[in-house]
């Protein structure tokens, strides 16, 4: 998966969890929880998701770097560069 | 001892139930979903009589929201299940209402009406009120570990007169408190929010229409449900539950049990039963007519009078079949539903006493219902239009009808009065969900579902 498609990704689970946020607008350098209304058992989802999906599996004490979409890349490219990304799951 | 065939076995497809089983299949476990009667739903199910649908238990939906409402419970509930807020097709109410013997309280999905309608009626304690809705708004109720507040001792801190006390605790009590005259403090917090600050509204096609998107959803990711089959036994090996056995004899094993059938009626199917004085004791007598027109073309507009004949009904277990002190009028009719209603539904509810109903005779039982019925339909005469002369079919069901198909110990509706907020219930890896893990009403009842299956069965064990 590209950079890309991570984002896009992340935007398709968000979008799978929380389908009544707008999501077209977001800031890739700004808090998620800051720009749309995720409490943490959607948080929990998206990590659930990650592993549904991509079989990556992120620890608690790393949930930090999943805050915003820029972590979320820096984060995730190196455990999924080489893995297909799904979309619409 | 063979390799368990299922991650987790769920028993009972009433809400909690369905809820729990979409959250594990959600995420892959191997689910089965078991469910004694023919139809899901439990408590909360229908039946068909005369050609129409009537919905058991299903008076409100509480806790309404706007779509994507943020932090909203029903917000939490869609989003967890994966439904859509557009399928479930929410009708508001219009209002509903509080009557007492000298006063009427009107209440909607808009928090002004009852601010400007106890300012009308109590001036008195119209600050004292604001300051209430204040402490409510700002409560954190869901810390498990805080202890037992009383909620007429906190009540009391208030500038409320005893009158209006009472009137806000009704509705309160009768959609939410499965012990006697009190209530904690912080299911008065979650109730106070659900009912007088979010308030009602009704799926457009009643409860199957809730049910029907459950099932659906269970289906889709992957659930297996199996009516008709009654479950005898909870398999328990060295303190640990193993699976279940079936009326038919059969025997399931799985990593992890799930019940709905309530702390009592739990324990005992696992062998370690706990003393029937811990079973709820709420139970009810419900009674409906299907009348002629419907409720609004005889000027009447709310979907739900909670009444009280007495200046302090008492919230306790009534010592005749029935009590005709306090009760509950749900006109269906009275939702904003898309299609307008051709006719009325009235739903009456009374607190009833199990054990007396059970102890009937057969042929003393039909006429006990009936004359209860008789007599509550002139009860309902005060509060709503008169329905006997436009009833055209009536129907009545009893605590005994409700321990038939909820298998709850007693009838009961609102579970045990200790509830077991953890959903442990001394005997490892069985969990309950439902009524006596955490709180009452279709909303409470998805969430105990929910909230279980991923306290114990996805977070504990997302390794």
């Amino acid at each position: 998966m590209t950079r890309e498609e991570i984002v896009e990704s992340i935007k398709d689970i968000i979008r799978t969890i929380a389908p009544d946020e707008e999501l077209s607008g977001l800031k890739s350098d700004v808090r998620l929880r800051d720009q749309i209304a995720l409490d943490s058992m959607d948080f929990l989802d998206i990590v659930m998701e990650l592993r549904k999906r991509y079989g990556v599996q992120v620890p608690e004490e790393d949930y930090k770097e999943l805050a915003t979409l820029d972590g979320c890349v820096a984060y995730l490219h190196p455990r999924l560069k080489d893995r297909p990304a799904k979309v619409g799951v | 001892m063979p390799a368990p065939r299922y991650d987790a076995i769920v028993l009972g497809a009433g809400m909690s139930g369905l809820a729990a089983a979409i959250r594990l299949a959600q995420y892959e476990r191997r689910v089965l979903l078991l469910e004694r009667h023919a139809l899901v739903g439990g408590l909360n199910s229908w039946y068909k009589r005369g050609g129409r649908r009537f919905d058991t238990g299903l008076h409100a939906l509480t806790n309404y929201a706007k779509r994507g409402a943020p932090g909203a419970p029903l917000t939490k509930i869609l989003r967890q299940l994966r439904l859509s807020w557009e399928d479930l097709a929410l009708a508001p109410q219009t209002r509903s209402e509080i009557a007492f013997p000298h006063m009427r309280l009107s209440f909607s999905n808009e928090n002004e009406l009852l601010e400007s309608e106890i300012a009308r009626a109590f001036p008195a304690s119209r600050a004292g009120f604001a300051a209430l809705v204040a402490a409510v708004r700002a409560a954190n109720p869901f810390d498990a570990a805080a202890p037992f507040v009383s909620t007429r001792a906190r009540l009391a801190e208030f500038a409320i007169e005893p009158e209006l006390v009472e009137m806000l605790l009704l509705p309160l009590l009768w959609y939410g408190s499965a012990l006697a005259q009190d209530l904690a403090w912080d299911d008065f917090v979650i109730l106070f929010r659900s009912i007088l600050l979010e308030g009602f509204a009704r799926p457009e096609g009643g409860v199957k229409t809730l049910l029907d998107l459950l099932v659906a959803r269970a289906r889709e990711c992957g659930a297996e449900l199996r009516t008709n089959t009654p479950v005898t036994r909870i398999l328990v090996e060295h303190g640990a539950a193993r699976g279940v056995e079936l009326e038919s004899g059969e025997t399931i094993l799985a990593e992890q049990v799930y019940s709905s059938a309530g702390w009592v009626e739990t324990r005992a199917l696992a062998g370690a039963p706990v003393p029937d004085s811990e079973r709820g004791w709420v139970t009810i007598f419900e009674h409906m007519c299907v009348t002629k027109s419907p409720h609004r073309a005889r000027g009447h507009d709310a979907a739900i009078t909670f009444f009280s004949e007495v200046e302090r009904p008492r919230w306790s277990p009534p010592t005749e079949l029935v009590s005709f002190e306090t009760g509950v009028i749900c006109c269906s009719d009275n939702y904003a539903t898309k299609q307008a209603p051709t006719d009325g539904l009235l739903r009456a509810t009374l607190l009833a006493n199990h054990d007396r109903w059970s102890a009937l005779p057969e042929a003393e039982y039909e006429a006990a219902k009936l004359s209860a019925a008789a007599r509550l339909e002139q009860l309902c005469a005060s509060h709503v239009p008169d329905p006997r002369p436009e009833t055209v079919l009536r129907d009545s069901f009893t605590p005994r009808t409700i321990r038939y198909y909820t298998a709850h110990a007693g009838g009961a509706v609102y579970g045990s009065p200790v509830r077991h907020r953890d959903g442990r219930c001394g005997i490892a890896e069985l969990y309950l969900i439902g009524n006596d893990q955490g709180l009452v009403g279709i909303t409470g009842a998805l969430l105990s579902g929910i909230t279980m299956a991923n306290q114990h069965g996805l977070y504990a064990r997302n390794t």
